[in-house]
């Protein structure tokens, strides 16, 4: 791991040398992968050697999602991994053929790197953590378990199935939605009754619910890692103060299968509870765009669209518009460069014509 | 105007601001006037699970106390500056009024008929326990036991607190549930959007007046927290369309106050004496600015449709747009010009269709739509439809519209449907009969009464101390 940058200059350099060294990866025959390889013949120019930094990036435009459904995911897997079985991930909450990405050590560099972020008391080491959330074909199952395991602790897991709360609640079943999360928390709280757990992992919504059955101090977890939906400052403030008793250090992320995680940053009430996101550069790069006209940043401190730039030597995926927007945030001593705030999804807030009419 | 006024929610009581707001501004140029704390469902949800493990804040008192506490809540909302968060903004009633007209649209002069009609309910509420309670000795409620006419009664609360999901059409509404209070039971409610002021202005005339603090939660959210409110408190009041209500029609629990489908029925005994009854046809169908579930939308006769529906389009048609501090005005401006332009299009869409005809377009010199220093209204409208079928013929706009249809008096009861309200004017006696055993009518009034006249002994739109208490059979050992 090459070490950290010290102020925006330098992570700026630190980002330039390593995409001319990742991008070259993907576009050589003798490294490359044939999705890539095959895209830069039609395109007609060669990436290998013309891109030298974050800025030439521009001229792959916006990489589309559907590849990612359409392609199969050996087409992805440059040839440097040859004969090397790769695990397929897939992508929340959505149905019919879901994004894949395939991957080898990635997951485990991304969370090895977090847990050094991760603090000792809240999160003790050679313990025992609890993940009650989406598993399944999902990046963070094994994310998780390896994080755990980078620890020293093991974990325990309950799977909530997303595709299959979506489903419900499109087709009216709000019961049902309902009566699934009741049995998803009723597992989270055996578990806690019979085991010992310190750590936990969740999204906001199992969390508010798990504590609505037990208080999660007086259950023994000390840290909840938590992400997968948007938090907004009340929803954090909330859960720092009333779920989380004031007594349990709260860690939100924000992350996906395509990205990895990014970490947030340490100030949380300090900030108003508004919280700020720095992705692991250089291997992921967030920014935030304008959403009318998306080569353009927008100023610090305002609303834009989500752009992610994956950059691994196992998986590239140029400034994919994510279906998120957030606020730029700017770049700060630990994570020397931008951040993006109070991540919800694209045009959450958007006003519906005729609301009020009682 | 200065800085918009914080308002916070109350958590039992107790000051709490959200670090989520929603900006109540004036309808009229935009100005913000509210920041009104919005909060989280879970929270409610928290707090509500809180409750159930709470002490019952009216141990300490009886209802007569509380209704002498209602007595002096009464004078406080109708003259004091009371508080409207915990940094020292306070609101007098002509700071009140002016606030509320310019979120909610509604006429100065409108705005004080309406505080007027919830200090009656202050006021009056002696009155309105013992039509609610058919002169129960109130002592039962405390003692849980007691006598009336000779026989035992027991009665037994049915919940910890009163959820109420309010509009923000008509801060009338709020009328409804004063009494909870005076019954000591505790209330949770979510403000309408654009009219946060009246239901918190009520709360703190209730706790000046010494009524406990905690029994009144007042949370600002969104859906989900309004549903919350309404399945966690054992009993609810929603006010809303038909499509918001219908998730909780099968729910005893929950008191739907959809549209009302107020009706004026002219019998034809009546029917060549109509001119006499113009005034209250006008007053059923405009009063209040026409917004209220109590004004009717329909006008059911068996002859002299086109007259009568000709004779009110022109007195309604008198009726103009003003604004909001003028005394003479009667229209409410809609706070979200959208709706109107919604309600506008959808009028005009009805009468497309053929058999209807917008007879106050006769008398109007211009559009139904008008604007009036930067407010939008919609000016009064009748509609004479050939059948009741007509999609415009039983239909409800928030503000004064009317359909007027001819029907044959036979074929009333099987095709009214729900109403809300019924003023039926007739003296024969086989329909007045016929219309007292028809359950689709909540409150008949039988003569020329105004769809919109309240009677304080009677109870409105469902009797809340049937729905907060259940009566228990109660037996007692001889000598016991």
């Amino acid at each position: 791991m090459s070490t950290r940058p010290q102020d925006p200059e330098q992570a700026r350099a630190q980002l330039d040398a390593h995409i001319r060294e990742i991008v070259p990866w993907h576009f050589s025959p003798e490294t490359g992968s044939p999705f890539w390889l095959e895209w830069a013949q039609k395109a007609g120019w060669d990436p290998a050697h013309e891109v030298q930094g974050f800025d030439d990036l521009v001229r792959f435009g916006h990489f589309d999602g559907e590849h990612l459904r359409v392609e199969q995911p050996e087409r992805f897997a440059p040839k440097a991994y040859a004969g090397k079985p790769f695990t397929i991930f897939e992508t929340g909450g959505t149905t019919g053929m879901p994004k894949q990405r395939i991957g080898w050590e990635d997951y485990k560099i991304d969370y090895s790197e977090f847990s050094e972020t991760l603090d000792d008391d809240a999160f003790p080491r050679n313990h025992y953590w609890l993940m009650m959330g989406p598993t399944g074909p999902r990046r963070l199952r094994l994310s998780i378990e390896h994080l755990a395991n980078v620890r020293g602790c093991s974990c325990y897991f309950i799977d909530l199935d997303p595709r299959w709360v979506k489903r419900l609640i499109r087709e009216g079943h709000g019961d049902q939605a309902k009566a699934y999360m009741v049995h998803v928390v009723d597992q989270a709280v055996t578990i806690l009754k019979h085991r010992k757990v310190s750590a936990l992992f969740t999204t906001p919504k199992l969390l508010e619910a798990l504590s609505e059955r037990v208080s999660i101090p007086e259950a023994g977890i000390q840290g909840v890692f938590c992400g997968g939906t948007e938090m907004s400052p009340q929803i954090l403030r909330f859960l720092v103060e009333e779920v989380l008793e004031d007594e349990v250090k709260l860690v939100p992320t924000y992350g996906n299968t395509l990205m990895g995680l990014a970490h947030s940053k340490p100030t949380l009430r300090e900030d108003g509870y508004s919280v700020t996101y720095h992705a692991p550069q250089p291997r992921a790069v967030l920014r935030v765009v304008q959403p009318e006209a998306t080569d353009e940043l927008v100023d610090y401190d305002a609303w834009g669209r989500v752009e992610l730039t994956t950059l691994t030597r196992e998986f590239f995926m140029p400034r994919f518009l994510e279906r998120d927007e957030a606020i730029r945030r700017r770049p700060y001593d630990e994570y020397p460069w931008d951040g993006v705030g109070e991540v919800r999804p694209f045009r959450a807030n958007e006003e519906k014509i005729v609301e009020g009419v009682y | 105007m200065s800085k918009p006024i914080p308002i916070p929610a109350l958590r039992a009581g107790q000051f709490y601001e959200s670090l989520e707001t929603n900006e109540v501004r004036s309808h009229r140029d935009g100005t913000p006037l509210a920041l009104v704390s919005q909060v989280n469902a879970g929270l409610v949800r928290r707090d509500l699970r809180k409750q159930e493990r709470s002490p019952d804040p009216f141990a300490d008192l009886s209802v007569v106390e509380m209704i002498d506490v209602c007595r002096r809540a009464g004078e406080l909302f109708m003259q004091a500056e009371l508080p409207l968060n915990d940094q020292g903004d306070r609101q007098g009633p002509e700071q009140y009024v002016e606030t509320l007209s310019a979120t909610s649209g509604l006429p100065h002069v409108l705005c004080r008929r309406n505080m007027d009609k919830i200090h009656s309910v202050f006021a009056e509420m002696p009155r309105i326990l013992k039509g609610l309670t058919r002169g129960l000795d109130l002592s039962v409620l405390e003692a849980g036991i007691g006598e009336q006419d000779g026989v035992p009664v027991s009665y037994v609360p049915q919940t910890n607190s009163l959820g109420i999901v309010l509009p923000s059409n008509s801060p009338g509404v709020n009328s409804l549930w004063i009494p909870a209070l005076a019954l000591k039971i505790p209330v949770v409610l979510k403000p309408g959007r654009e009219e946060p002021w009246t239901p918190l202005r009520i709360m703190q005339a209730f706790i000046e007046a010494g009524a406990p603090r905690e029994a009144f939660s007042y949370y600002p959210t969104d859906h989900e927290g309004a549903a919350s409110i309404l399945e966690q408190c054992g009993r609810g009041l929603i006010f809303g369309d038909a499509k918001t209500t219908a998730q909780y029609a099968q729910n005893p629990g929950i008191e739907i106050h959809g549209p009302g489908w107020s009706k004026v029925l002219v019998g034809s005994d009546e029917i060549e004496r109509w001119r006499d009854h113009l005034d209250v046809l006008a007053d059923s169908v405009a009063a209040n600015g026409g917004r209220s579930c109590v004004n009717a939308s329909a006008i059911i006769v068996p002859a002299h449709g086109d007259e009568i529906a000709e004779a009110l389009a022109e007195r309604l048609a008198r009726i103009e747009a003003r604004p909001a501090a003028d005394p003479e005005a009667q229209l409410s401006a809609f706070a979200n010009p959208k709706v109107a332009e919604w309600i506008d299009s959808t009028i005009d869409a009805g009468l497309a269709q053929g058999g209807a005809e917008d007879l106050t377009a006769r008398f109007r010199t211009g559009p139904r739509r008008v604007e009036v220093e930067g407010s939008t209204y919609l000016l009064p409208t009748v509609v004479r439809c050939q059948r009741f079928d007509h999609p415009l013929a039983n239909t409800e706009f928030l503000f004064p519209y009317v359909s007027v249809v001819e029907l044959p008096e036979d074929e009333w009861i099987e095709t009214l449907g729900p109403s809300l309200v019924v003023s039926a004017i007739t003296k024969n006696t086989v329909l007045q009969s016929r219309l007292l055993r028809s359950p689709e009518i909540h409150r008949l009034n039988l003569g020329p009464v105004p769809t919109g006249h309240v009677e304080w002994d009677q109870p409105h739109e469902g009797n809340l101390f049937e729905f907060l208490y259940a009566r228990r059979a109660i037996q007692r050992a001889a000598q016991w």
